[in-house]
């Protein structure tokens, strides 16, 4: 056991720990973020999607120990941001919402991409989500949903 | 904007975008014991002994010892244990259930825990027969007697993975001596009556919930039934809550899929024309039958695809091999034989010398004609007006003939396809009898209850807007929350197609007798039974007759380039077109149009999953590859109405139709790119290296 300290969401939190533990299962064991959800647990589906200082990280593949004083955001806090309406607004239009299961991971990632690439091409939108698998949409409404925002002209990300 | 035609925000979508929708490891669980199920590591064999290692005060074993009334899961055909009893038939087999409140500690003792086996040699040849089914069409003995020419090869698919993104999972406690369960699931009733069933006990001491479900496409509609009696058994014994929530390779390995097929065909031509076709459908379906059997059915059925041959004789199997069980997946057995007859009817052309694709056309059934199985085509068919917008919006014919010529490394197919939506033949009237509960109460809110589980299709938006559309009341006037076995009737499993059109069709009925009835401010209750078309009628035994109360309709067409150093095949385009009778939410069904031809071409070229030895090779998804946004092109589709007369607002059904043509097509494309025949899916890069160097031209 280990004292961790990180922010979530804005909020400081301290944890005694293993600091080897997942931060995926700090999040949503010890913490109850349970919109970060777990495909996989390899690093393969992106289901586990939190931004830790702005990049988006699979929690899985995380221990704990590696976001010591950082700030991790879950959708949980993205979802109070005007960023988040922005992109959920787009998801809904579009469809690219089905079962869910991705979806948080899925517009964590849109975000991490827009701040980086405001006007991103087609392609550039395929392979920044390549990471987060979806077994529903085929894709195609995410990515629309997605490239309509990149057009809509200069949002401040 | 999106630009889409009547259509709605789903009820729950915004609660699934946000992350506040509870999947069922997310519901709170505090004091709920683990389960880890351990399974058989061989494939076939007697259980001498389980020695079960001294358990910690507060864990438990829990066996076939333990069954209360009947060790039988309750699937079609229940020949599945609920435990291993003495014996198992399969690597992975449940035997028993170690259950405590710390993961790793029951982690140690599965790997203290000993069985041991007098093992037996397996049988994994695609031989021994437990289910034949047969029927002809016409007089093939006349076509064979007098034709001009004749080909016969056989086609093979693999293994599919349903890859829902959240894994199998389920909680389960007691409520007084109320057995209560919520799991991911497709088919509430379905897990109620295999507990009821396993535990002989009375139906009202079992409750079902649906949470919110990530994904199931046929995955979630029979394993879960195995789960829960899993689990009653284990809480008659230890009166504990129980949660038992798989990890992605536990799905991997030990969760049903897509049957792998072997069909061959027999085909003659006269006159430049198919006239017969003789057939044989194998089926992989493991160690226990349970629903194998239906997923024949709808392979045979399907056995010439959207096509007229007037002779036919056709047989097919159920192999029983000493592997996982498969089972449900979109599409239910068609996808194998679409695939096949659509690369063989192809094949045909080409070794007659004529265009595959004005062959194909030439052949496409008519309404009146007689199915496959001698019943009618009864509604109008538009299968024409597919093929043309389809052929416009992806620029066909000049890129046909463009990448026809040798070197073009890209290519470009088209596959047309029918999908029987709800259950086969009379299963509607005389298996499921769905009944559908609308009640209204002093405030005027009308409350539609259904067993209609939404794992993403948008189900519960759609069905409850039609309700708000027959009444004639704003969409807020009612409700449709997620089926509760203590609140609504069975209307039947989530599965087959049947959601829209059958339970549609229910909604719409009993939203105009309620509407006849209406009297504002006081509480009122219509149920309604399903009757399905008259003029349906069908032979189980001899699979004779109208095999579904109506036909949807779709073409697809998949673009290619491929990669001769690398053998690597990239998909460029996909277009389709679909009659689904009338979409009720048109973005709902583009939806399922777009995931369910995914998934299709990820069956056709990406897709594989080995079995060796009984056990499958590919056991985490970084094995099992499904496409990811990179491997797609933009897909689009339209739609095209064709109102059915047993439909809401003539609504058919679309879930599985997405799914069947997508292989198919993709293959006639990479065989235009690399001028080689295709016999097996995935095409993958071995499969189309040994192709492109020893392959048929
Ligand atoms: S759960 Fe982390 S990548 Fe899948
Ligand atoms: S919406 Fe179901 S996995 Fe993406």
């Amino acid at each position: 056991m280990e004292k961790i300290s990180f922010y979530l969401n804005g909020k400081q939190v301290k944890l005694a720990i293993d600091p080897s533990t997942r931060l995926l299962d700090v999040l949503r064991i010890r913490l109850h973020m349970t919109g970060v959800k777990e495909g996989c647990g390899e690093g393969e589906c992106g289901a586990c999607s939190v931004l830790v200082d702005g990049v988006c990280y699979n929690s899985c593949l995380t221990p704990v120990a590696n976001v010591m004083g950082k700030h991790i955001v879950t959708i949980e806090g993205f979802r109070t941001t005007k960023q988040y309406r922005i992109i959920a607004d787009a998801f809904a239009d579009f469809g690219a919402s089905q079962c869910g299961f991705c979806t948080p991971g899925m517009i964590l990632n849109a975000y991490a991409l827009l701040k980086n690439n405001p006007h991103p091409s087609e392609e550039e939108v395929r392979i920044a989500l390549s990471g987060n698998l979806c077994r529903c949409t085929g894709y195609n409404a995410i990515v629309k949903a997605i490239l309509e925002i990149a057009e809509k002209g200069d949002i401040v990300w | 904007m999106a630009q889409f035609k009547n259509s709605t925000v789903k009820i729950d979508n915004e609660e699934k975008m946000s992350g506040k929708a509870l999947f069922t490891d997310d519901l709170p669980s505090e004091g709920f014991l683990w389960v880890r199920p351990l399974r058989s590591n061989i494939p076939c064999g007697r259980i001498r002994t389980i020695n079960v290692p001294k358990l910690p005060k507060g864990y438990y074993w829990v066996d076939a010892k333990d069954i209360v009334k009947e060790n039988v899961v309750n699937i079609i055909f229940s020949d599945w244990p609920v435990f291993a009893d003495r014996r198992v038939n399969y690597y992975g087999e449940t035997i028993g259930l170690l259950i405590g409140p710390d993961k790793a500690k029951l982690e140690e003792l599965g790997r203290l825990l000993q069985v041991n086996y007098d093992e037996e040699i397996p049988h994994f040849k695609l031989n021994n027969s437990k289910i034949h089914k047969s029927f002809t069409k016409g007089n093939l003995d006349e076509v064979i007697k007098n034709h001009d020419f004749m080909l016969e090869e056989t086609f093979e698919t693999g293994y599919q993975e349903q890859v829902y993104l959240e894994p199998q999972s389920m909680i389960m406690w007691l409520d007084g001596d109320k057995i209560t369960i919520k799991a991911s699931m497709q088919c509430p009733f379905y897990i109620k009556n295999a507990v009821v069933r396993t535990l002989g006990c009375s139906p009202d001491k079992v409750r079902v919930i649906q949470p919110a479900v990530g994904g199931a496409f046929g995955g979630k509609e029979h394993y879960p039934s195995m789960m829960a009696a899993q689990l009653a058994t284990a809480i008659m014994k230890i009166k504990k809550p129980l949660k038992m929530v798989f990890d992605r390779s536990e799905d991997l390995m030990y969760t049903t899929k897509r049957h792998p097929s072997r069909t061959t065909y027999t085909g003659y031509v006269k006159d430049g024309r198919l006239v017969g076709v003789k057939a044989h459908v194998g089926l992989n379906g493991g160690a226990y039958l349970g629903c194998s059997g239906v997923v024949l059915n709808r392979g045979l059925i399907a056995v010439v695809d959207s096509y007229d041959v007037p002779n036919l004789d056709v047989t097919g199997d159920v192999y029983v091999t000493n592997t996982m069980p498969t089972a449900a997946f979109r599409g239910f057995g068609s996808p194998q034989t679409i695939f096949a007859f659509e690369m063989f009817i192809e094949h045909i052309a080409k070794a007659i010398g004529v265009d595959p694709v004005e062959f194909k056309l030439k052949h496409l059934v008519k309404k009146g004609q007689t199915t496959a199985v001698n019943g009618k085509f009864h509604d109008d068919i538009i299968l024409p007006q597919l093929v043309e917008k389809a052929m416009e919006m992806s620029d066909f014919k000049r890129k046909y003939k463009e990448y026809s010529k040798p070197g073009s490394n890209r290519g470009i197919g088209i596959s047309t396809f029918l999908h029987g939506c709800g259950f086969t033949g009379s299963g509607e009237s005389t298996i499921i009898n769905a009944q559908l509960k609308l009640t209204k109460d002093e405030n005027d809110i009308v409350h539609l209850y259904t067993s209609q589980v939404d794992f993403g299709q948008g189900n519960r938006t759609t069905l409850k807007k039609i309700v708000s559309d027959t009444l004639g009341i704003p969409e807020e006037q009612v409700t449709h929350e997620a089926p509760d076995t203590d609140h609504t009737l069975s209307t039947g499993p989530t599965a087959a197609s049947r959601t829209i059109i059958i339970v549609g069709y229910l909604c719409e009925k009993a939203a105009k007798h309620l509407k006849e009835i209406w009297k504002p401010g006081v509480y009122q209750e219509w149920i309604e039974p399903y009757v399905g078309p008259d003029y349906i009628h069908w032979d189980e035994d001899t699979l004779q007759g109208d095999a579904y109360p109506g036909y949807a309709w779709g073409v697809n067409i998949v673009e290619i380039s491929f990669d001769p150093i690398t053998y690597q095949v990239k998909v460029e385009g996909a277009w389709s077109t679909y009659d689904v009778g009338h979409a009720i939410d048109e973005r709902i069904v583009i939806g399922q149009a777009d995931g369910g031809l995914a998934q299709a071409i990820g069956y056709g070229y990406l897709e594989n999953m080995e079995m060796a030895e009984g056990r499958f090779r590919q056991k985490t998804l970084a094995d099992y590859i499904i496409p990811t946004s990179a491997d797609l092109p933009m897909m689009e589709t339209e739609l095209i109405d064709n109102l059915f007369a047993y439909g809401a607002s003539g609504a058919k059904g679309c879930g599985e139709l997405t799914f069947v043509g997508g292989a198919p097509a993709l293959c006639h494309a990479i065989e235009m790119a690399i001028n080689r025949k295709i016999y097996k899916i995935p095409a993958n890069p071995e499969y189309l290296m040994e192709l492109v160097e020893n392959g048929k031209d």
